[in-house]
């Protein structure tokens, strides 16, 4: 059997795989050797399958495990199962409630505040460049030197809006002005943009803070549940 | 629930001391024993993420549609069977929550329509040079990586996920095949096409560019 270079780029995949017939693999091999293009996408795609299948290829945004950490413990401390029933009807209280923040969160307990004084943290800029670490319940500027790290640590970069999203509060000593300028706002009531209207315009809880989201997103599981019998 | 394969029916059964400790590990969190779950995902963030990634190619919806499912397997830990194996029914998890956030954005109107030839496995190669040789350590560069997440996102939907669950998830062809609902010939198909078509967005970047300059250069910051 002989083939050509066509037939050569059809089969190369199978080849890797070890899906071809003997006589097809005996034909491709003595190809090979005399087509150097062909023996470059031979080894070429073998060296694609060879770092996409590797671990390393694929890196975790920074923070990936310490948020899924805290979300699977406020999993197993939630002591059960969320079931479909619940799901519906903390829709139906957040369609009463329109508009209400509170009720979003309430549905989509996704952020634990690890602080108390979390909420001060609205007068920063969500997008400000901002560290953490492992242990602290605070964000700072970079180069803060109340940051305090354990040796093996290094500090965990985000933006302002993650770090309030994952519960850090600001810190007052290099955030001073942020919060200096939101004391402001307080005093004078009604010119200090509304929270919902904050995180939606910082884009707050990956967009699942408005209503309509939460409710188009369980309408979609439960149409996925009647496919699957479930 | 949704997103939850009801059954499965792998029959490849893992051996070793390593996975022997993960169904410990399984059998511990089904009796009710659930703050274990963490050890148990912990080696597959990566493969989880990297799947979602393929699917929603967007970092945050990545993220919150891995964690998402994660949580569910979690939800439904008792519906896994042994006879499978934990990694496969976790990413099948997985994507069926990134596909339905997908459905969900309408996000297929948004897909490149450059690449435009028939699915009939008749690709061309565009590009004939040689790789450099990778040494191993290529991947602990960021650049490498980077480069590789861009290939990868620049493929058009039905080749980037047959590549990532074969590919990268190592899932077999029938695997792929049952998980996105299409035939074995379809995987192979849309897998050549894949493989050829990264191959040659990554030749320029394997034959000289990605290993040109050494780390810590001026104007590459170490930190």
């Amino acid at each position: 059997m002989v083939v050509n270079c066509e037939r050569v780029w059809r089969e190369i995949s199978d080849y890797l795989e070890g899906d071809v017939s003997p006589e097809m693999r005996a034909a491709m091999e003595a190809h090979f050797k005399e087509c150097k293009h062909c023996h470059a996408v031979l080894d070429g795609t073998r060296n694609v399958v060879k770092l996409y299948g590797d671990d390393r290829a694929f890196e975790l945004p920074a923070g990936f495990d310490q948020r899924l950490r805290r979300r699977l413990a406020l999993e197993v401390a939630s002591g059960r199962p969320r079931s479909g029933m619940v799901w519906m009807l903390a829709v139906a209280a957040g369609a009463l409630l329109a508009g209400s923040y509170a009720v979003a969160r309430a549905v989509n307990p996704v952020q634990p505040v690890l602080s108390e004084h979390a909420q001060p943290g609205r007068g920063v800029p969500g997008d400000l460049r901002v560290v953490v670490s492992t242990e602290g319940k605070l964000y700072h500027v970079p180069g803060c030197k109340y940051l305090h790290v354990r040796t093996n640590e290094s500090p965990q970069a985000m933006t302002a809006a993650q770090a309030i999203r994952d519960g850090y509060a600001p810190c007052v000593r290099c955030l001073g002005k942020y919060l200096i300028e939101s004391a402001r706002w307080e005093t004078n009531a009604g010119t200090r943009p509304s929270e919902t209207a904050w995180l939606r315009r910082n884009g707050g809880s990956h967009g699942a803070v408005t209503r309509g989201a939460i409710q188009s997103e369980r309408a979609d599981e439960v149409e996925a549940a009647k496919r699957l019998g479930g | 629930m949704g997103g939850v394969p009801a059954k499965w029916t792998v029959t490849s059964r893992p051996a070793d001391s390593k996975e022997l400790a993960e169904g410990e590990l399984i059998r511990r969190v089904q009796a009710g024993e659930r703050e274990h779950f963490y050890e148990l995902v912990k080696p597959y963030q990566r493969r989880v993420y990297a799947a979602a990634f393929a699917i929603l190619r967007n970092e945050a919806d990545a993220e919150d549609a891995a964690q998402e499912a994660i949580l569910k397997a979690l939800q439904h830990i008792k519906q896994f069977r042994a006879e499978a194996r934990f990694s496969t029914w976790l990413t099948q998890i997985t994507v069926n929550e990134a596909l339905m956030r997908r459905r969900k954005q309408h996000s297929d109107v948004m897909e490149p329509i450059g690449e435009r030839q028939e699915e009939d496995g008749n690709y061309t190669p565009r590009d004939f040079a040689d790789w450099r040789e990778i040494p191993s350590e290529a991947l602990e560069r960021k650049e490498v990586r980077e480069g590789l997440a861009k290939a990868l996102a620049s493929l058009k939907q039905q080749y980037r996920e047959v590549f990532v669950l074969r590919d990268v998830q190592h899932f077999s062809i029938e695997e792929t095949a049952e998980a996105l609902g299409i035939s074995r010939a379809s995987v192979k198909t849309r897998l050549l096409r894949a493989r050829l078509m990264l191959r040659d967005l990554l030749a320029p970047g394997f034959g000289g560019s990605f290993f040109g300059r050494l780390p810590f250069e001026k104007g590459s910051k170490p930190w």
